[in-house]
């Protein structure tokens, strides 16, 4: 996780594009200026930044089903539960499910575990659009950097 | 309540219930007559809501983009797609076509 830079998903480990399911990692930093002031002497990962990471992994299942074709956008955190505390340095798995394709939206369940625990799960929601300018090479970039596109069959089928 | 027949159909009352539940929309505003955006005050975000609901309770996929488009394009006018006697009209006739295909 590069937390200062929104990059919270390091690698996908498993796709399902039949199933609709991703499962992924994300290793919490050792240090980050967030946890500097959440919290002061006590660091903790904050639960806006696991459902930011929730998100990712539900974006990036979305963009395999969707085969690179349209880009999501979050709209809608819905049911968010936070169970558990966690701190820098840990591996967290981060897992999510498609639960309905829609025309122009999506919506996933998603949690994560730290050691096989739960940590927090949500309901999340997407409107599906279009690449804007520009962003569908670096999605790409990225989706390679962490396994997803071979993971999708998609390492030579994707136009740049 | 109203004369009307469709008022009284199945796939208005679920869906009224629906618009009633996801938008926060007192039930009774709610007629077949009701435009969801110019009546109603549904905006796009919690049209998709509202989408997601009517998709899953009667397992259908609103064709949301293409009603869209036709209506940006000045092909076919809202209230084809947004007056929800309409709606409800066009439910029907995707759930017939699904049964249709089993």
């Amino acid at each position: 996780m590069r937390l200062e830079y929104f990059e919270m998903i390091d690698a996908v480990v498993r796709l399902d594009r039949t199933a609709g399911t991703i499962e992924a990692l994300a290793r919490v930093p050792t240090a980050s200026p967030v946890f500097e002031g959440h919290f002061p002497g006590h660091p903790l990962v904050p639960g806006v930044l696991l459902t930011e990471t929730m998100a990712q992994a539900s974006g990036y299942l979305i963009l395999a089903h969707l085969g690179f074709e349209r880009m999501p956008f979050l709209t809608g955190v819905d049911k968010a539960r936070f169970r558990s505390f966690v701190g820098p340095g840990a591996t967290l798995s981060v897992s999510a499910k498609l639960e309905h394709d829609g025309s122009g939206y999506a919506v996933t369940k998603a949690a994560i575990t730290h050691e096989g625990k739960a940590l927090c799960d949500a309901e999340l929601r997407f409107r599906t659009m279009p690449f804007p300018d520009g962003l569908d090479a670096p999605m790409r970039e990225r989706a390679k950097a962490i396994g997803l596109l071979d993971l999708a069959g998609l390492s030579g089928g994707v136009a740049p | 309540m109203s004369d009307d027949p469709a008022t009284h159909s199945a796939t208005f009352q679920r869906v009224a219930d629906i618009i009633a539940e996801t938008a926060d929309i007192e039930r009774d505003k709610i007629t077949p007559e009701s435009h969801a955006i110019d009546d109603l005050g549904i905006d796009s975000l919690a049209f998709l809501d509202i989408a997601f609901a009517v998709d899953k309770a009667f397992g259908i996929k609103l064709p949301l983009e293409r009603w869209t488009q036709e209506v940006n394009e000045g092909k076919v006018p809202a209230e084809q797609y947004f007056v929800l006697k309409n709606l409800c009209a066009r439910i029907d006739a995707l759930v017939a076509e699904k049964a249709a295909k089993v």
